[in-house]
């Protein structure tokens, strides 16, 4: 018997770690799972590859901030090699001409380098953001709600959410609500004065996403950073040992303990429809492979249009899945470095923390404006981390590596990417060179990602950070569009699990998760 | 010698650049024959188009329709030409119907919904070549048929303002167009589609139509509109051609069961309440429905509505006691509990029964087709006198008229 004449269980497509963690999940209960990923290794963005000979890094993705907690417990990722302790929790550096300042443990438990009564401020705000986020936080992990058909589970959760806004109080529960949707930049105007601080937080709330601190609705997308914990405190963020490729090596791991078939290089070339039912998937060798169940934990429009085609699905879907927007604005660069680098004024635990570059609301405003134009920052804001002062293993002796997002970097710059590439990467340097200055001249080798590379690369159309913009028009109900937001499909049988469907991007699991549960709850 | 324009007083080209605003509707490419015969002046708009209710009286155009041949613009319908490798699979996907099983030079009758299963509208479909279609319906379409077609090689055009369209309807029409000099036209078999010369030029002439009788639809450049029209007109004279109006088709129509877009049924695109779109099954058109062939638009919205049984509506034809019209009347189920609606209704002249269709409320009209009876106010000199009516639900259509069908067609 040829493996074309097995039915499987469930095959899911993409071994990113949303279908890694949905393969295993399936495969616990019982399912007989393979796993078809395009690329030859799995991880998706959560991959550590070697960048340059002898330096290895977290090709994309490379902080830890929001590995949902029912993942790690319902796939044991402890017992599989994931270590998350509060003593590997890195410190986020608000980098400036006039010194850093640093939120220390999880999202600044306490802040160094402000003064009194921006500590104070501080306090005050942040207790109120993961209160809000709190709220928000069984909306941003669950199913979202469909109203229609809501199990009681769902209700539960739904009900746990009106509980938490209860607790909040009245004064609170109006102030909820008053800076829902509000823009990060007036909010932090609100209660802080320091642009330092003001300018990581901006930075943080736009991450990812095609807005500026001052589009409104911006600050959800620091609700979202803050909904998300690691080792059980919210705002937490960790750098893997190993880099991503590590934890995606323990789901990995899990996955394959389970019992699932894992294919590497194989990527799938279309979705096998009949009479509105997906029976299996076509692998680009012309493969045919049938399954119960068919799990696509890659970009929703993708499988969509691609992959089952459009002449399957209704026109109105075609339509929404059309408009999803993902065009990315984050590029990643990554340096091989003689040496470490020496940020002005930043201590031994900063280095080996978060530095971000964005000096204040207005630096990453500025830095948003040209985007919307197709062109890159002339002056970018970044996340920088050095992961071999955390895991040595990553660079040669005595080398170093710097991995840094990088915005706004539009996919779709005007000029053109080949021109276009060269000059950002001059603009990023100099910023370097301001903030750690030497560090132009310890360059052994570069190389920038853009949108574009990371779409070519890893597969994720516009290069973007959630596989779909993540703004309040495509959040939870809307997610990946209107009407099918609970990982199912119009078809039959197929069911979506990646960072496009709801709750949306980062080390998660979260998709792939809720996606699994779902199958398993239908019986499908 | 070089001709320079002269620029007159900047009042005439103003005038005449706003003069659309004098034109409250357009007219069709036979307004002119069509307005000469407009003795009563009662227009309406048919998709902004200026069309008769009735031209000259509404009896004897109804009648011209029965038994002589009755010309009838149809111009305004919207038309929509498809064309391309992937027509027929793009038409398969958008309409209901099997269009593979729609061979060229043959027409069918069709409907097509949003992804909820909601009709968007009904129409006909003509298949000119294995390629090239004439999609036609009451209502505009092209978002929505240019979004359906992405992915597909097919082009999509509106085609409404340069093909006029006469529907040519009653028991002389063959003999009329035979003795305009169409030959060949005897061959056509109801829902065939031919194309035949016409003044230098090229008319579809199909044999199709709106009123259950005997009768063709004819389709040409809307420049060879007005020498068609002659044409027929002449080769008609003694066979008692007559222009007529909508009110005399809308007669025709009920007799022979067919339903209207946002007359029977609200379009889904036109509807406002949520309880007012309708689902294929819920106006009589679940024959179109064919679970078996390729995907098509609202396929699986439909299959679940028949799977869980959540149909709510059903449009029946009614035959009711008497012989007052019951024109929008209430129907009720044991003369109390308000049941549905009667959207169509008249005395029928040809099935000598006073007609309607309504659309009642599962399982009345479904299931339980017993003791319905409609309401109706009977206008009697100043006075309305209520009649409580007994309906009893019937097949459509309610009239059957051999000779629609009959080969060859009959030479009255
Ligand atoms: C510049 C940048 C920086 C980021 N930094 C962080 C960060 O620091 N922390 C964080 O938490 N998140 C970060 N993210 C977000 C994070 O990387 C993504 O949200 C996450 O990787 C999504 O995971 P996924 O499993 O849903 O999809 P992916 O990681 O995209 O995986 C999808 C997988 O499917 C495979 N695939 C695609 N098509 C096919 C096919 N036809 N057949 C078979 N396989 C296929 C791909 O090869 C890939 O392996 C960043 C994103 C970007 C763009």
């Amino acid at each position: 018997m040829t493996s074309s004449d097995l039915n499987w269980g469930a095959i899911v497509i993409g071994g990113g770690h949303n279908g890694l963690v949905a393969a295993a999940t399936l495969a616990k209960s019982g399912r007989k799972v393979l796993l078809l990923e395009a690329g030859n290794e799995v991880g998706g963005a959560g991959r550590t590859e070697e960048f340059a000979p002898g330096f290895r890094v977290s090709a994309v993705a490379h902080l830890l901030n929001r590995l949902h907690p029912d993942v790690v417990k319902t796939l044991e990722l402890e017992r599989h090699g994931l270590r998350v302790e509060r003593v590997d929790f890195v410190p986020s550096v608000a980098l400036s001409k006039d010194g850093p300042l640093v939120l220390h443990g999880a999202y600044g438990e306490v802040l160094s380098g402000a003064s009194r009564s921006e500590q104070s401020a501080w306090k005050v705000l942040r207790a109120q953001l993961l209160r809000y986020a709190g709220v928000l936080k069984p909306f941003l992990s669950r199913r979202p709600p469909d109203l229609a058909g809501m199990s009681l589970a769902e209700m539960t959760g739904l009900g746990q959410t009106a509980l938490a806004l209860k607790k909040l109080g009245k004064e609170d529960m109006r102030d909820f609500l008053r800076v829902l949707l509000m823009n990060v930049y007036d909010l932090l105007d609100e209660q802080l004065s320091d642009d330092r601080l003001k300018g990581l937080l901006a930075f943080d709330a736009t991450l990812g996403s095609h807005l500026g601190p001052r589009s409104p609705t911006s600050l959800l997308g620091l609700y979202y950073r803050l909904a998300g914990e690691i080792g059980g405190l919210a705002g937490a963020q960790i750098l893997p040992r190993g880099g991503m490729g590590a934890v995606v090596a323990a789901i990995r791991s899990a996955a394959e303990k389970a019992g699932v078939s894992i294919r590497p290089a194989s990527p799938v070339a279309k979705v096998i429809v009949e009479k509105g039912r997906a029976i299996g998937v076509v692998t680009q060798n012309g493969e045919t492979l049938r399954a119960r169940t068919v799990v696509s934990a890659i970009n929703p429009a993708t499988t969509i249009l691609d992959l089952v085609g459009p002449r399957e699905v209704d026109t109105g879907f075609v339509r929404k899945v059309k408009n999803i927007r993902m065009k990315g604005d984050a590029a990643k660069l990554h340096l091989a470095l003689d040496r470490p680098p020496q940020f002005a004024g930043v201590g031994v635990a900063g280095h080996k923390g978060r530095l971000v570059i964005a000096a204040s609301p207005d630096h990453v405003e500025r830095a948003f404006n040209p985007s919307k134009y197709g062109e890159f920052s002339p002056e970018p804001v970044m996340e920088i981390t050095l992961p071999s002062l955390v895991d040595a293993s990553l660079a040669p002796s005595g080398a170093c590596v710097l991995s840094a997002v990088v915005q706004y970097a539009p996919y779709a710059l005007r000029q053109g990417w080949t021109a276009g590439k060269p000059q950002f990467l001059k603009a990023i340097m100099a910023q370097l060179e301001a903030y750690a200055p030497g560090i132009g001249a310890t360059v052994r080798h570069a190389d920038l990602l853009t949108p574009a590379d990371i779409e070519a690369r890893y597969r994720m159309p516009g290069g973007h950070w959630h596989h779909g913009e993540l703004q309040a028009d495509q959040m939870l109900m809307l997610r990946p569009v209107s009407g099918w937001s609970g990982y199912d499909t119009p078809l039959e049988g197929l069911f979506l699990a990646g960072a496009g469907s709801h709750p949306g991007g980062g080390i998660s699991g979260a998709p792939g998760l809720n996606a699994a549960r779902r199958i398993i709850a239908m019986r499908a | 010698m070089n001709q320079h324009p002269t620029i007159k007083p900047s009042i005439d080209a103003r005038a005449l650049a706003q003069s659309h605003s004098r034109t409250l509707r357009l007219g069709t490419p036979f307004q002119p024959r069509i307005d000469a015969l407009g003795l009563k002046q009662d227009w309406y708009s048919w998709a902004g188009y200026r069309a008769p209710h009735s031209l000259w009286d509404e009896e004897l155009e109804y009648f011209a329709i029965r038994s002589q041949a009755a010309l009838f613009d149809i111009s305004p319908m919207t038309k929509y030409r498809i064309e391309g490798p992937d027509a027929e699979a793009y038409l398969d996907r958008v309409t209901l119907r099997d269009v593979t099983k729609l061979k060229p030079g043959r027409v069918h009758y069709t409907a097509w919904c949003d992804d909820e299963g909601f009709v968007l509208d009904d129409g006909t479909l003509f298949r000119l070549s294995a390629t090239r279609f004439r999609l036609c319906s009451q209502e505009r379409h092209l978002p929505w048929l240019l979004d359906s077609a992405f992915r597909y090689e097919v082009s999509v055009e509106e085609e409404t303002e340069v093909v006029a369209g006469l529907a040519l309807q009653g028991p002389t029409s063959f003999a009329i167009l035979r003795d305009a000099g169409f030959a060949g036209v005897e061959r056509l078999k109801v829902f065939d589609l031919a194309e035949f010369a016409h003044d230098g030029a090229t008319v579809t002439i199909s044999r199709t139509g709106f009123t259950g009788d005997l009768g063709y639809e004819l389709f040409v450049p809307a420049d060879r509109a007005l020498s068609l029209w002659d044409r027929l007109m002449a080769a008609g004279e003694l066979r008692g051609i007559r222009a007529i109006g909508y009110t005399a088709l809308n007669r025709a129509r009920l007799e022979a069961g067919l339903i209207v877009a946002n007359a029977d049924f609200t379009a889904a695109e036109h509807a406002i309440r949520a309880d007012r779109l309708r689902m294929p099954d819920e106006i009589g058109l679940g024959f179109m429905i064919d679970p078996k062939k390729g995907h098509f638009n609202g396929r699986r919205a439909i299959l679940e509505a028949r799977a869980k049984k959540t149909l709510r509506h059903v449009l029946v034809g009614l035959e009711i006691e008497g012989n007052i019209p019951a024109e929008h009347a209430i129907v009720y189920y044991r003369r109390s509990q308000e049941v549905g609606l009667v959207s169509a209704a008249m005395w029928s002249p040809m099935a000598k029964r006073n007609i309607a269709l309504a659309s009642l409320q599962r399982p009345y009209g479904d299931t339980i087709v017993d003791d319905l009876w409609v309401e109706i106010y009977a206008m009697r000199e100043l006075q309305y006198q209520k009649l409580m009516k007994r309906a009893k639900v019937v097949p459509r259509p309610f009239v059957k008229l051999d000779r629609r069908t009959a080969n060859p067609p009959a030479d009255f």
